[in-house]
């Protein structure tokens, strides 16, 4: 033993073991977020894996406490910022829920296309992540054009690009322009051939395939007694989805299948995730039809894009503030909270891109919630990442963790 | 025969009987009460009943009610039968000088870090858990964040001026 | 057959610094020279932890394209890079890693903070967020936005650009910036 080794102290067990700990985060690059796993490994091999986290820990649950109904709103936003107007739609869903709301088809049709516009975005970074960690860029920077796109529509629809605070109770803030329209229609018509692309590069890539099947695996039973949902627990064989088992906005009206894998590793996920963003351009092509239906039969439909009942909740538009009496109390009004809500205890969760993304909510009748709990799909389903890496290569922990598309600001809360 | 809330009452009437209370159905989901010293045989009961099959675990978090001397906090479980489509509420309420309920890890290995998410928000004890301590705070926390008597803010911060932004006083 | 080849006309080259030239030389001081060197050639360590991180990953992709002011390679250890981009929010817990990771940057360093969050806490007054990261390192250039767009974020690192350009070699020995260092408890 040289000299300078000496006074680093092995106990003799680590010794005996020859293990290595490897200080996996909280800001390692091929984390993708702020997760810090302190993995012991053999070789190349995962023995065991500690995780910590709440590195960006942010207090939702409190601050959710002290704010006016709409103004947690953005603080949905920033759970799952991938796939942001899921949660905005989710939780005013669970306000219309609790006042007894019901929405106009046309608009729950537009919150459908918008959500799954959203879930495909959500899913083509997760996926094009776990390309990038197997070491292929191209599909990255590839499909990131077509979520630029994306990223318009929303900018068209609500002004803002990732962290969208779209929508409104009872519906939308305002009607989709017409070049929102026209960039929805652009989408879907390019979009297929991009996607069919990317498939193309990656499915059935002996050198991706090698890497991703059979890593990282969970099994059915397992991943419910985790409490995974969404394409995770799809992966793993389970067919449960909130479009389907307990129908939201009008999801009943839509025709989409919904994938299953067989033994929830990463290309099983991989393939769900792709599945999926296929069949959710075809619930965007569907909306878009039925929409121009209700417009057909109905030109007045055209401009219906909040219930009409929930005007309580609903701003005026600006024209009116600026020029009526009424209008511009009522603004006032809701800019400070003083429109009130019922009491009640109510929970309300909706498919988000990563499971259920549930709202529980008790309202005192007050101005702000009494409580609210976000259920957060990552920070429940994250938990297995030990047990699933356990045995499998290093490299084989990383792509299992992109895979998961564990989210940190959902996770952290 | 679909599972409906009727039964799943009765059921459970039926297993335990008094003990459970406070039945409710507010927006369609089956809500009671149970005993803080019973939770895990409940929950065990609906895990394992051939007939009710409450297996998943959708939700568990806690809740403060300052305005209730001895059942101060309450922990909050949202329980899921996915075959049947049933979804159920459980409430456990106990006194903050002994906040004890015992932990549903071993029915659950999801309950490991929502029991420790409670714990590290609200201070519940969640007796048998393997590894309770705090998750999402750093460790050497003092207070629990999430009871109604502790501010939003950090309270040491002097970074920005209250007044400025209209903060102080009123919460 | 070999495809047609293109040409790219419309590279802009950067600016020649003042000096003195003649026929195949040119003379000019270190400070300028090794400003437009270090300007273009950045090396950026993302700290990206949250929804700004999003948005600098579309900052790095295809339409924005932040390898065109020569910020091409992302480094992901301390030690090589020049400008530190923090993205996102920054909770007390993270506070001392962020810290750790711009004391094992060597000198000159940079930082950037990009949106809200990272500059002033953002809409996460609460009890368990830093309240912007210049409580723990100093900052050069802040980024407005929750989240900024990455035309944003791409001003911010022309500011950068700016800032290395004109600093002189030996700002760093100053004893305003060892004061500054100090004050945040960095030798």
């Amino acid at each position: 033993m040289s000299e300078h080794n000496q006074h680093i102290q092995l106990s003799d067990e680590s010794v005996a073991k020859q293990t290595t700990t490897l200080n996996l985060g909280p800001t390692h690059p091929a984390t993708h977020g702020v997760f810090e796993n302190i993995l012991e490994i053999d070789g190349e091999k995962v023995l065991s894996a500690k995780q910590t986290v709440g590195y960006i820990h942010r207090a939702f649950e409190k601050i959710a406490e002290r704010r006016p109904y709409y103004q947690i709103t953005p603080l949905t936003d920033r759970l799952n910022y991938c796939s942001a107007p899921i949660n905005n739609m989710g939780w005013h869903m669970t306000i219309e829920k609790l006042l007894g709301l019901k929405l106009p088809k046309r608009v729950e049709y537009m919150r459908v296309l918008i959500m799954e516009l959203s879930r495909i975005s959500d899913h083509l970074i997760c996926n094009s992540v776990v390309a990038v960690d197997t070491g292929a860029l191209t599909g990255f920077t590839y499909v990131f054009q077509w979520r630029e796109l994306i990223y318009e529509i929303y900018e068209e629809i609500c002004g803002s690009r990732l962290t969208t605070n779209m929508g409104r109770v009872g519906g939308f803030e305002r009607n989709f322009s017409d070049v929102a329209w026209q960039k929805i229609n652009k989408f879907i018509e390019g979009f297929p051939k991009v996607m069919k692309e990317f498939e193309d590069l990656f499915t059935r890539n002996r050198i991706f395939m090698d890497r991703c099947i059979g890593a990282g695996p969970i099994n059915a039973e397992r991943a419910l007694n985790y409490g995974f949902t969404g394409p995770n627990l799809r992966a793993a064989g389970v067919d449960y989805d909130l479009r389907v088992a307990e129908p939201y906005s009008s999801y009943e009206d839509f025709d989409f299948k919904i994938p299953t894998g067989t033994i929830g590793d990463v290309y099983d996920r991989y393939l769900v995730r792709n599945v999926e963003i296929w069949e959710s351009l075809s619930i965007v092509k569907q909306a878009v039809q039925k929409i121009a239906e209700i417009e057909k039969a109905d030109p007045a439909q055209k401009n219906i894009f909040y219930a009409p009942e929930s005007d309580k909740y609903h701003f005026p538009p600006k024209e009116d503030v600026y020029t009526k009496m009424e209008a511009l109390i009522y603004h006032f009004k809701m800019v400070m909270g003083e429109i009130a809500v019922p009491p009640g205890e109510i929970y309300h969760a909706v498919e988000g891109a990563n499971g259920e993304v549930g709202y529980y909510l008790i309202s005192d009748g007050g101005r702000t919630p009494y409580r609210l709990h976000f259920r957060r799909p990552c920070f429940i389903y994250y938990q297995a990442f030990p047990e699933m890496i356990k045995g499998g290569l290093l490299s084989d922990a990383i792509i299992a963790l992109s895979s998961l598309n564990v989210i940190a600001g959902e996770l952290d809360a | 025969m679909a599972l409906t809330n009727e039964i799943v009452k009765n059921r459970l009437t039926e297993q335990f009987g008094d003990q459970l209370t406070g039945w409710e159905e507010p927006y369609g989901m089956l809500t009671c009460t149970m005993p803080a010293g019973i939770n895990l045989k409940v929950l065990q009961f609906l895990f394992d009943d051939e007939q009710l099959r409450f297996r998943f675990l959708t939700d568990l978090t806690g809740v403060h009610y300052p305005g209730r001397p001895g059942e101060e906090l309450c922990v909050v479980y949202h329980v899921h039968n996915m075959v049947d489509g049933v979804r159920m509420r459980l409430k456990a309420y106990v006194p903050l000088e002994k906040p004890d309920v015992f932990s549903a890890t071993q029915l659950y290995s999801a309950a490991n870090w929502m029991e420790r998410e409670t714990y590290d928000f609200f201070g519940v004890n969640f007796v048998g858990h393997p590894d309770l301590r705090r998750i999402l705070n750093v460790d050497e926390m003092e207070h629990f964040p999430m009871r109604k008597e502790f501010p939003m803010e950090d309270p040491t911060r002097t970074d920005k001026d209250d007044e400025m932004f209209g903060r102080g006083g009123i919460v | 057959m070999g495809r047609p080849v293109q040409y790219n006309t419309n590279v802009k080259l950067a600016e020649m610094p003042e000096g003195y030239s003649g026929e195949g030389f040119m003379a000019t001081s270190f400070d300028k020279i090794i400003g437009m060197a270090r300007k273009n050639s950045l090396w950026p360590l993302p700290f990206a932890t949250s929804c700004c991180g999003i948005e600098f990953m579309a900052t790095m992709g295809a339409n924005y394209d932040l390898a065109r002011f020569g910020s091409e390679r992302m480094g992901f250890t301390p030690r090589q890079c020049d400008v530190l981009l923090v993205a996102g929010t920054i909770a007390k817990k993270m506070g001392p890693v962020l810290r750790q990771v711009y004391l094992q940057m060597a000198e000159p360093r940079w930082v950037v903070a990009i949106g809200a969050c990272a500059s002033s806490g953002g809409i996460f007054d609460s009890y368990s967020v830093l309240q912007g990261i210049d409580q723990v390192i100093p900052v050069d250039v802040y980024v407005s936005g929750c989240p900024p767009r990455p035309e944003a974020i791409l001003e911010g690192v022309m500011k950068i650009q700016e800032l290395v350009n004109n600093e002189s070699l030996r700002r760093r020995n100053s004893d305003h910036y060892k004061a500054l260092l100090e004050s945040y408890g960095i030798q």
